[in-house]
């Protein structure tokens, strides 16, 4: 019986031919990623079992980018204490708070790699599948064992193959489709498993789309999302990539336990509406729809693609004057391709806000909270209620396009009724 | 008696604690939110060893293991769900809080009803109904950890070598679904 991807990637990390679903393994990590939120429970367990230096620095990530700059006096706080936790520990592959967004950092600095056993101490860490590599979120604990040891036990999951064809139509992106996705297989769809995308229409989505899809993976309860690695992956990877990778692909005979197909063509602008992933909705329905706050960043949309995308939109009009957009570029590259390329110019130019690189609005912890009875329309991951500030607000969450043709409009817009 | 509180399905991490308050890590802080979002009540109400009584997908969204840390240091003692989300789940074992996968529990429970939790036998019992219901048992080695409080106070009591000690937490993954 042939393996899938993530089979074949848990087989080699614990040292066996094969390994198939429902199997225990013991797999040694490639790369520990913990964020400025899960590194302060991870430190603090790994001092109370009395261990004095991480498994192997360089295989150990460490962002800021939930507190990045402190907005409180805890977060600074716990900031100090990881500098001196990253100091003692010799870890160099640490991205303080001008850096950008952990899931947007690993890619870029070339830890997210075709075959790689990556975990982070963070929900989203399955945007790293779109490189090929099994990557999935851990808590804190688990990640002070793999920061003890190199070394964690995973139970092998089955694989889900979501096939896709064709290509998107002019304002509609990935995100819509995982939307759609989301929509219809539920939050907890995907629990346990593996999602793989397979298909011909996966040329036609970049490494922005890519990562968009998988990061919305733990959305529908997976435990990873990962797209086979083609030329795409391989062009982007070059002059980033840490060290060798090898590509892994799904056997023929590889067994899936359920298999969907999605045609591009025919997706078109979706919104996930209050207060759950999976409350999925065509655009259309739901036009009209006043907005107070529309922000475009996070993991899941706050790459370049994606201000540009927006920027298309915004470009010689304003934002309405009663929604407050805040752009916040996922990282110090994105940022500075965007100044260069004039992208902030047009955002700022109609009235929207540009923030430095962080989580931002995406999870109520930093800049950009909602009051009650607020809505926002929000290129983010979740929608949960009081995700983003009052548990009296609303969020959709929705695209880059349609997140600016929302705020240019001031109310839930499709973004193909813009010219 | 400890009582029931009944949540629906898909009750998140944000809910459960929301995203501002992490910075808070003092357990007893993050108590006072606990569930803010879904019922402001709940912190100042539960007591020391209810039982949360929820539906599927318990505990999905963000990987914050801030989440059983407040549920715990609000008083719960338990929580019973049709199903949890994978990394919840892993997080409130390794934090001592016990997390019972019980097909068909949420339509047996009302909030208030009196409950008790067999943990080794997996027995949940509505008090006030009568009703009996059996959860999926807990291997040995879960039942050690949540006696001794969680993955860290039960690696210390063990004083085995952490390599060794890790390696047992395999079967944490067998109840895994």
């Amino acid at each position: 019986m042939g393996m899938t991807i993530a089979e074949k990637i848990l087989a080699r990390a614990s040292g066996r031919r094969s390994v198939s679903p429902g199997e225990i393994v013991e797999a040694k990590v490639d790369v520990v990623m913990v964020n400025d939120i899960t590194a302060p429970l991870a430190v603090e367990a790994l001092k109370e079992i009395g261990v004095d230096r991480v498994w192997s620095p360089s295989q150990v990530v460490v962002v800021f980018d939930h507190q990045a700059p402190p907005t409180t006096i805890e977060g600074a706080r716990d900031h100090v204490m990881l500098r001196e936790f990253v100091v003692e520990q010799r870890i160099s592959n640490f991205y303080d708070v001008n850096e950008g967004i952990c899931h947007e950092i690993l890619p870029e600095k070339g830890f997210a790699l075709p075959g790689r056993l990556i975990v982070g101490a963070d929900s989203h860490t399955c945007t790293y599948g779109a490189f090929g590599c099994f990557a999935t979120g851990i808590g804190s604990t688990d990640a002070a064992a793999v920061l003890a040891t190199g070394k964690l036990w995973f139970r092998v999951p089955e694989t889900m193959r979501i096939a896709v064809e064709g290509k998107f139509r002019k304002r509609v992106s990935p995100k819509d489709l995982i939307l759609k996705i989301i929509g219809e297989v539920g939050a907890d769809g995907a629990t346990y498993r593996s999602v793989e995308f397979a298909g011909e229409g996966l040329r036609n989505i970049s490494m922005a789309g890519r990562m968009t899809i998988c990061n919305m993976g733990v959305e529908m309860g997976a435990k990873a999302a990962i797209v086979p690695p083609d030329k795409l992956t391989v062009k982007y990877l070059k002059g980033r990539a840490k060290g060798k990778y090898d590509l892994v692909y799904s056997d023929e005979d590889a067994a899936f336990v359920e298999e969907l197909s999605y045609d591009l063509d025919g997706v078109e602008p979706m919104v996930a509406c209050p207060h759950s992933v999976d409350n999925v909705r065509p655009v259309r329905e739901v036009e009209g729809i006043k907005v107070d706050q529309a922000f475009l960043g996070s993991c899941t949309n706050g790459r370049m693609e994606d201000l540009v995308e927006a920027a298309r939109i915004i470009r010689n009009r304003k934002i309405s004057p009663h929604v407050r957009m805040i752009v916040v570029p996922a990282s110090r590259e994105v940022y500075m391709d965007a100044l260069n390329r004039g992208i902030l110019k047009v955002f700022v130019k109609a009235g929207a806000i540009v923030e430095s690189p962080s989580c931002a609005a995406c999870m109520g912890g930093h800049i950009g909270i909602l009051g009650p009875g607020e809505v926002s329309v929000s290129s983010s991951n979740r929608n949960f209620r009081g995700r983003q500030g009052s548990k009296d607000a609303e969020i959709y969450l929705a695209s880059p396009a349609t997140v600016a043709a929302s705020a240019v409009k001031g109310q839930i817009t499709d973004p193909r009724a813009i010219r | 008696m400890p009582k029931a509180w009944v949540f629906g399905d898909d009750v998140n991490t944000d809910v459960i604690i929301a995203g501002r308050y992490l910075v808070k890590r003092d357990p007893e802080e993050l108590a006072k939110h606990v569930m803010e979002a879904i019922d402001p009540s709940f912190a100042s109400k539960v007591k020391k060893g209810d039982v949360i009584v929820a539906g599927k997908n318990f505990g999905c969204g963000s990987s914050r293991e801030h989440a059983p840390i407040a549920l715990k240091a609000a008083g719960v003692s338990a929580i019973v769900a049709e199903s949890f989300a994978r990394i919840f789940y892993r997080n409130a074992i390794n934090q001592g809080l016990p997390a019972l996968v019980c097909r068909g529990v949420r339509n047996e429970f009302n909030t208030g009803d009196e409950i008790e939790v067999v943990l080794r036998e997996g027995l949940i019992r509505n008090l006030t109904t009568g009703k009996l219901l059996r959860a999926q048992p807990m291997p040995e080695f879960i039942l050690e950890i949540l006696n001794s409080g969680g993955l860290l106070p039960y690696l210390k009591a063990k004083k085995n070598s952490i390599k060794e000690q890790f390696k047992r937490s395999r079967i944490l993954m067998f109840s895994e679904g």
